[in-house]
């Protein structure tokens, strides 16, 4: 039989990656000095697991790699090998190297030989280092047999082709272990023309009979052209439950070969393990892991077929995402309320006399039916909800690495890692953490004497946390360090000119600068390291989602970085305008405020568009009915609304006609079925079935300095005229 | 048509198992570890054990000594699947009641050669 081993990549990719953070996970959580066994174990399996996988599933690189690694995780387990601080190190290269060489594997490139050699390498010297015993002593002995054996084996098979005699006497417990000598004499046929000669001198009398037992013994002549590997496999597995001993027949192997097969038996009894193994050697090479040397020479040069099918299939794959069996059960669930509802509607809807009471029970059918179709929603929106684990997974390794780097002693905490978000805002959600948490270790914890000069412990903590407020879900990032420098925020702010310097700011504002573009933290902050994290990246990221960032802080007791996240993308919170006969969508997380307009605060900035006066701001104003060609309602802009919206810290004032009611709309995109269009993000469909466009604010804000500009060029010329 | 209970904390090893068997025409029960096949083995019949040796919950060479110590399994042949060379695992799965082991890796022919030997 023979079928794809591709088939299986994608489950063996997916669980390789699993156990790649398992691994991670659990070296960093190891004790150096006093590992806990079970810690080991943990790591232990998920090597083992990748190995076995990837041996089996044709992916040898992968195997031999992960046959370093697990010879050496085999010796912590066993108490060979202390674990060491470098150890854990290397190993936790060694993770990243297989998860690249996967991932390689998996999009069909070519994998990074360099790195992987180099690594590898360091794991070997790491071996030999340790334990020589096994390493230096194992190797060559195999290597020994394999020179002896396999060269008196051949010999000896192709100068006996006459004929076996087998001397087979099963202990009396054999069968207890499920081996059964009729197979072993079944498969002993099937290898030549047999003759058995049973001894049943150790039957006891009838009575005295013990089913269980194994009493028979044989003795067995094999004719035919048989090696003696294929004989000793048949009782591989029993070896020590019998007393075995295979002679070649004496009519037909001459002296000289049976003195090379004596040879060979005494060669290959004085190692451990099986004899038998030692005759067909390439097999062993590839299944055994103990031979480093050896075993990766051989089996490097197995199954290239194999592997490049692999490739092959790796690109069919579609993204996939992982749905806990409890979920889909939900959701069967509910489906199957609803068809009750569904039913129960239908035969109202036959019911001939159709009076009051019917009506009561229409109403209530259709009530049933909203709380069924809500409570599907909330469930089939679960489906694509993972937990925050996934991304909080990554850190304890980044301030492992970063804390070592930068020589400060940081605990990690992680709380709410059970906290469901959705797979794309995750995935998207990921840098801006990192960042976040970079920052955050590299600026806000302080070195170990300072922190001990300020009367603190010597490590400090970040502590990252998730959990859900309202239709959100909230990160935060605490840290337990020196706190923003205001004082220095703000007169770096004064003198790059983002702030005036009459302008009087709260501490809030303040520490919110950090987030404005051109706002550099290189040297204000800290300085500790010359590496500015752009703030401002990070809030437009997490303002793409959707979400917003800000940040509280105390001197000398550290920061706390919130961010918050719709839940979703598919479904945004709402305020439904009105301009024209039509009715948009502004996001709620970009409106600031909505005011009536009073014309005395609209001035005509010559050159530019109109702009109006807020406080202390001017802000530019769109007219939505010109952007979007639509004929308002009012002509006078005084009855018409301002919704002040803001993104990527700029703010415009969106004149509309009126505004309606918030609420949580479905997006669908605009361009699967048209096209994209500057100020839409896309569109949804309202109760009552008309289509809505989204309004996208940063598009709109685009629009209105382009306005701005072509105004000033047309401004510029006819002045020149 | 043997009833075969395959037991593999790997996903991947346990599909490829499964799948071979299957197309062999047997009938396959899976289990993720040492708990969950015994769970499953109990007040069952199997013609066919086998099992991976590293497992979380409970191990494979538990899991195998745990089986033999019931009736219904005092003679059913039961495979360890390993890729440990060096014997002792072998040993300790003899001792705890295993029939044989495979070696890994291996492929789908060298799995149905394997089970040949005891069906």
């Amino acid at each position: 039989m023979t079928f794809d081993m591709s088939q299986f990549l994608v489950t063996f990719y997916e669980e390789s990656f699993e156990g790649l953070d398992i691994m991670e996970t659990e070296l960093l959580a190891l004790d150096v000095g006093e590992a806990d066994l079970e810690t080991i174990n943990t790591i232990f399996r998920a090597a083992h697991s990748i190995k076995g996988g990837s041996g089996t599933f044709g992916l040898n690189d992968v195997a031999n790699f992960t046959h370093v690694m697990e010879t050496l995780l085999d010796e912590m387990r066993d108490g060979k090998r202390d674990v060491t601080q470098k150890a854990v190190n290397i190993l936790l290269e060694s993770v990243d190297v297989l998860r690249e060489m996967l991932s390689s594997l998996q999009a069909e490139e070519d994998l990074d030989d360099v790195r992987i050699s180099n690594v590898k390498q360091k794991l070997d010297n790491l071996l030999a280092g340790g334990s020589e015993e096994t390493v230096t002593e194992e190797a060559p002995a195999e290597e020994t047999a394999t020179a002896g054996t396999d060269n008196s084996v051949t010999n000896s098979a192709k100068a006996t082709p006459s004929g076996w005699v087998i001397d087979f006497k099963p202990n009396v417990d054999m069968l207890q272990t499920g081996n059964d000598p009729v197979r072993m004499l079944r498969e002993l046929d099937a290898l030549g023309d047999m003759v058995v000669t049973p001894d049943i001198s150790q039957v006891p009398d009838f009575l005295m009979m013990e089913p269980e037992n194994s009493c028979l013994s044989w003795v067995i002549t094999l004719e035919g052209d048989i090696e003696k590997s294929a004989i000793e496999e048949v009782f591989d597995w029993v070896e020590d439950e019998c007393e075995l001993t295979i002679t070649a027949s004496t009519n037909s192997a001459t002296a000289v070969n049976n003195e090379k097969i004596a040879e060979a038996e005494i060669i290959s009894e004085s190692i451990e393990p099986e004899p038998v193994k030692v005759a067909t050697i390439e097999k062993v090479a590839t299944a055994e892991p103990e031979p480093v040397a050896e075993a990766t020479s051989a089996s490097t040069s197995e199954k290239p077929a194999a592997a490049a099918k692999a490739k092959r299939k790796a690109t069919t794959e579609t993204s996939s995402i992982r749905v806990s069996i409890d979920k889909v059960d939900e959701l069967i669930n509910m489906v199957g309320e609803l068809v009750i509802t569904q039913s129960m509607l239908s035969q109202l809807g036959e019911d001939e006399d159709f009076g009051e009471e019917q009506i009561e029970k229409l109403k209530n059918g259709l009530m049933q039916l909203e709380r069924n179709t809500r409570e599907m929603q909330e469930n089939v929106m679960r489906i694509r909800m993972l937990p925050i684990s996934f991304v909080f997974q990554r850190f304890p390794r980044l301030v492992h690495d970063l804390s070592g780097k930068l020589d400060k002693k940081i605990e990690l905490v992680l709380s709410g890692e059970s906290t469901e978000l959705d797979k794309t805002v995750m995935e998207k959600i990921g840098d801006p953490l990192v960042h976040l948490v970079r920052n955050s270790l590299d600026h806000g914890i302080e070195i170990p004497e300072d922190r001990l000069a300020a009367g603190k412990p010597e490590t400090g903590e970040i502590h990252l946390n998730a959990f859900h407020e309202g239709g959100n879900i909230v990160i935060e990032i605490t840290d337990d360090g020196a706190g923003l420098n205001l004082k220095k925020i703000l007169s770096k702010a004064r003198s790059s000119g983002i702030v005036s310097d009459n302008e009087k700011l709260t501490d809030e504002e303040i520490a919110d600068l950090i987030f404005r573009p051109g706002f550099s933290t290189a040297d204000v902050v800290s300085d500790v390291s010359g590496r500015g994290v752009g703030m401002d990246v990070v809030r437009r990221n997490i303002r793409a989602l959707g979400g917003t960032v800000d940040v509280k802080t105390e001197a000398g007791k550290g920061s706390v970085f919130t961010i918050r996240l719709p839940l979703t993308l598919a479904i945004l919170d709402g305020q439904s305008i009105v301009v024209g006969e039509e009715v948009y969508i502004v996001p709620l997380v970009a409106i600031i405020e909505s005011i009536q307009v009073d014309s005395s605060l609209v001035n005509g900035v010559t050159g530019q568009a109109e702009v109006y006066r807020l406080r202390d701001e001017y802000i530019p104003i769109v007219k939505l009915c010109d952007v979007f060609n639509v004929k308002p309602l009012h002509d006078d802009i005084e009855d018409g609304l301002l919704v002040v919206v803001e993104a990527e810290g700029k703010k415009v004032a969106l004149l509309v006609d009126d505004l309606l009611g918030q609420q949580q709309v479905v997006i669908k995109s605009l361009e699967t079925n048209f096209k994209t269009v500057e100020g839409i993000s896309g569109a949804t469909i309202l109760g009552d079935g008309t289509v809505a466009l989204i309004l996208d604010v940063s598009g709109l804000i685009s629009i209105s300095k382009k306005n701005a500009s072509s105004n000033k060029k047309a401004a510029t010329t006819s002045k020149a005229a | 048509m043997a009833k075969i209970l395959a037991v593999d904390d790997s996903a991947s090893m346990r599909q490829m198992v499964s799948f071979t068997l299957k197309g062999a025409g047997h009938d396959v029960v899976e289990a993720v570890d040492g708990v969950d096949a015994l769970a499953k083995a109990k007040g069952a019949k199997f013609d066919l054990v086998i099992s991976d040796v590293n497992m979380p919950n409970m191990d494979g060479i538990t899991l195998i000594s745990e089986l033999r110590a019931l009736p219904a399994f005092k003679f059913t042949p039961m495979l360890m699947l390993t890729t440990e060379s060096a014997g002792d695992k072998k040993q300790q799965g003899k001792a705890a009641g295993a029939t044989g082991w495979i070696v890994k890796p291996f492929n789908p022919d060298q799995l149905l050669a394997t089970i040949g030997k005891v069906l």
